[in-house]
């Protein structure tokens, strides 16, 4: 018979070992996979390095991961809250919008730093206002976050979709359909190559942490994602700290949204997000909700989906395949966290005889 | 009398303790035997066994003289082993023979159930042991008692000459707890066999033949209970002298500090849980409230606490109104509160010790200034805390609350409370489910709040308990005060009466 028990301890550093183990599995599943489409893994090994060791790759790695890491510390709040907010795709892109939509209406000769700095607070606002209904709705109605949150994406997609293809059409853009892009003035600067967003996710990554270790809105947040009603006994209003960490993981998201728009895009369209918000829950996960290993694990996520766009240019292996990989690793991953969290217990009569055999 | 069941050498192991170490039990024909011990002795474990519900590492098992092997409770049934478990299984939306027929349903023709029949089998074993069920009601209707009774018909309607009772009475009156008695001596009258799980002495004393103490796992001794005191058994389950009566002067009660007006809150099934309920508490003194489980307690204590709304009456703290106040209002205003559910509600169970000293007081100075946390400051004030009150984790204040004992997490948690230096100390099942050192320990300091000038409300289910620590005791049944006693001046049976819905003189007190 299969029982599954909680495990007591384990030591941080075996379970550290566990995870490495797991994504190692994965890598190794993976190779066969591409065994099995009849490529060979270690031509796509090659590949994949040959375009990730040049420091132009570098640069255009960080450029990924720095929205991925971003997406990944805004979800982490809500979900450290138990919150599942699932809309960080689409509070990405009312962040965007939000922050195009002021850009339209500044007037021209907004020096670029004001203008900026405008862009990032609509872009917080758009996402937490998009952010908002959702928790809402729980708040009020008990219902569930997750197929709302989920929900709200669609809405934002379809949303910039028509702005897009009716309301902001761009009259200068001959019949195409696409919103007129930011002025270069709002573009964000350089710094060592990369735009000054990683700069901002250093810091975002530091004041989490800060936040939910250090100060007392962050002790309400923990203390009500680890129990609700213990929150209650001590006397917090549960509904007031939900709101209020829901209103930052959307800001957070939002803000993602206007710095992929004045970062790297430039222009507000309907695949902005590009999966971001989604591969976002996927990290945030892998690093345990923890700051900085959301860092990391992003930069390692850029780096494959770098590698895949590389991997299809080159090789000619549909890029689909590093979906796939990535997949494999969540697979693997969570499941290692299962075995980190818990033991199955084989009980076989065999054992019992055996052991009174020799009591 | 020959044995019908005897486990021999019995070792269950679970991750990290052993439950039972070489367990000897024999149980004989036609005799009640009670099985002693505190929580975590191994006694709900080696039943289990016995039922099939755990399989040991060692050890053997004879039932009639023949080595069996019991890989399931399909089998004890086989064997003619009934178990009725603390907590019941029933289906609430079945009637009573439903429930009793589930499983083994009587079928005429081609699948349709023949319930008339087993209806009838029913009254008519409900007659014969006086067990008084009615096999057309449906459980959620019927009383907690009764819904035991229809556990135990359950074993009889299966032949069962093997019974199992595990604490059989932690959720009966007294007067319920007097019937149960005097049921199973009814049974064995009738050849049937009884091991009954309890920690209450008076209980066995009143029914028990002999009695198996377990201790950690491992058998004390077996002792005939006509030949022993409840001191003598007391001593060999706890493993030192144990002194039941709680030392206290008598209270010199001062001003009404909590007083309760008429209060009138909802319960969960959006009846009225609590009805008109009025009760004062003084300086110095300990108001106990007794009660059968859910005749309004948790209303009462929500309603008092701010985590429930009050449809009418009034909540005051020294004269002034707080029933509109929130949680955290009633705390800085003075109220602590015990919770009955320490896992649930008191505390965050994979939070350090520290964290979760600060549970009321994180946002207050000096453990928080400008909105960030003063790690300087919490560590010493719950470092304190885990030292008065003999908190023992293993890495102090850095534990997580999950590893402790439940006497070290209940230590903590009233140790939190008293350190609020409250006007009012709620107090909810503040000794559930822990050993006798940490009984002692725990009623000790409520007292101790007493003598300091504390109003004190102990709200319990062990009848013992609200009569050792209380000065005066009200009484609920059904959400209504039945009556409210001077404790010196009253006895188990006439609470019991008032527990039961029974209108005594106590009433207009």
């Amino acid at each position: 018979m299969l029982r599954i028990a909680r495990k007591e301890d384990m030591t941080g550093l075996r379970a550290v070992g566990v995870r490495i183990a797991a994504v190692l599995l994965a890598l190794l599943a993976s190779g066969l996979l591409i065994l099995a489409m009849g490529y060979d893994p270690r031509e796509v090994v090659r590949v994949m390095w040959s375009g990730m060791r040049t420091l132009k790759a570098l640069a255009s790695m960080i450029r990924i991961a720095i929205p991925l890491a971003m997406a990944a510390l805004a979800v982490s709040i809500a979900f450290t809250m138990k919150f599942w907010n699932i809309g960080a795709e689409g509070q990405i892109l009312m962040g965007a919008f939000a922050a195009t939509a002021i850009s339209s209406v500044l007037p021209e000769g907004t020096p670029g730093a004001l203008r900026i700095l405008l862009m990032a607070l609509a872009g917080l606002a758009g996402g937490a206002l998009w952010a908002l209904p959702p928790a809402l709705f729980r708040a009020a109605f008990r219902t569930n976050e997750t197929l709302l949150t989920l929900m709200f994406n669609y809405i934002a997609i379809r949303w910039v979709e028509y702005l897009r293809c009716q309301l902001w059409k761009d009259p200068a853009a001959m019949g195409f359909p696409q919103i007129a892009p930011i002025p270069e003035s709002a573009h964000l600067p350089q710094l060592l190559g990369v735009h000054i967003g990683w700069i901002l996710v250093l810091v975002l990554a530091f004041l989490q942490w800060v936040f939910l270790r250090r100060t007392k809105k962050g002790f309400e947040v923990r203390v009500v994602g680890e129990s609700e009603k213990t929150a209650r006994y001590a006397g917090m209003t549960v509904g007031r700290v939900l709101l209020f960490g829901v209103l930052l993981s959307g800001a957070l998201a939002g803000l993602t949204g206007m710095v992929k728009l004045n970062g790297t895009a430039f222009v507000l369209a309907e695949r902005l997000a590009g999966g971001d918000g989604f591969t976002a829950i996927i990290i945030a996960w892998l690093s345990n909700l923890s700051a900085p290993v959301i860092l990391v694990v992003a930069f390692l996520f850029a780096a494959m989906k770098q590698g895949a766009g590389w991997m299809e240019g080159l090789a000619g292996i549909p890029s689909a395949l590093a979906d796939t990989v990535q997949g494999l690793i969540l697979f693997f991953a969570l499941g290692s966290e299962f075995f980190i969290r818990y033991r199955i217990i084989l009980e076989s009569r065999h054992r019992t005889e055996r052991k009174e055999a020799h009591p | 009398m020959e044995p019908i069941v005897e486990m021999i050498g019995i070792r269950k192991e679970f991750p990290g303790i052993v439950a039972n170490d070489d367990v000897n039990l024999q149980l004989l024909k036609g005799e009640i035997h009670a099985v002693l011990g505190e929580n975590g002795a191994g006694k709900s474990t080696l039943m289990s066994i016995l039922f099939g519900l755990y399989q040991p590492e060692a050890g053997r098992i004879l039932v009639r003289g023949r080595e069996v092997r019991i890989q399931n409770p399909n089998v004890a049934n086989d064997l003619k082993i009934g178990m009725v478990h603390q907590h019941f299984k029933l289906v609430h939306n079945f009637t009573v023979t439903e429930n009793i027929i589930l499983g083994l349903e009587p079928m005429v023709g081609l699948g349709a159930l023949d319930t008339k029949k087993a209806a009838a089998r029913i009254r008519e074993m409900s007659t014969r042991y006086g067990l008084n069920v009615d096999p057309d009601a449906r459980i959620e209707e019927i009383t907690v008692g009764m819904q035991q009774r229809v556990e135990i018909l359950k074993m009889l309607y299966r032949n069962a000459e093997i019974l199992i009772f595990d604490e059989p009475t932690s959720v009966l009156t007294p007067q319920e707890i007097h019937e149960l008695m005097g049921i199973l001596k009814g049974l064995v009258r009738e050849g049937r066999s009884i091991l009954l799980i309890t920690h209450k002495l008076k209980e066995i004393k009143e029914v028990a033949d002999r009695c198996t103490v377990l201790r950690r796992g491992r058998v004390v001794g077996t002792v005939t209970v006509a030949d022993t005191t409840e001191a003598r058994m007391a001593e060999m389950m706890v493993g030192r002298k144990v002194s039941f009566a709680v030392d206290k002067a008598p209270a010199k009660p001062g001003a009404v500090t909590l007083e309760i007006r008429n209060l009138s809150v909802m319960g969960n099934r959006k009846v009225l849980g609590l009805r008109d309920f009025s009760l004062e508490v003084r300086k110095g003194e300990i108001v106990g409230v007794a009660g059968v489980d859910g005749n309004g307690q948790a209303e009462l204590v929500e309603a008092l606490t701010g985590m429930r709304r009050a449809e009418s009456g009034q909540v005051l703290l020294n004269g002034t109104d707080i029933t509109a106040d929130s949680v955290r209002q009633r705390i800085r205003k003075g109220i602590a509160h015990i919770p009955e559910d320490r896992h649930k509600h008191g505390l965050v169970l994979d939070y350090s010790l520290e964290d979760n000293m600060i549970l009321e007081l994180y946002d207050q100075p000096p453990f928080a200034r400008r909105g960030l946390l003063d790690r300087e400051a919490i560590r010493p004030y719950a470092e304190k805390i885990l030292s008065d009150f003999d908190v023992r984790s293993g890495k102090g204040v850095d534990s997580n609350a999950r590893d402790l004992s439940g006497g070290n997490q209940q230590k903590a948690i009233v140790g939190r409370e008293i350190e609020l230096d409250p006007e009012v100390l709620i107090a909810v099942q503040p000794t559930r489910g822990l050993d006798v050192g940490a009984i002692e320990y725990i009623h000790r300091r409520l007292v101790e709040q007493r003598d300091g000038g504390k109003a004190v409300l102990l709200v319990s289910l062990e009848l013992d308990e609200i009569q050792n620590l209380s000065d005066r005791i009200a009484v609920l049944f059904r959400g209504e005060r039945m009556g409210l006693l001077e404790a010196s001046a009253t006895d188990e049976n006439e609470i019991g009466l008032l527990m039961a819905g029974v209108q005594g003189k106590g009433g207009a007190a």
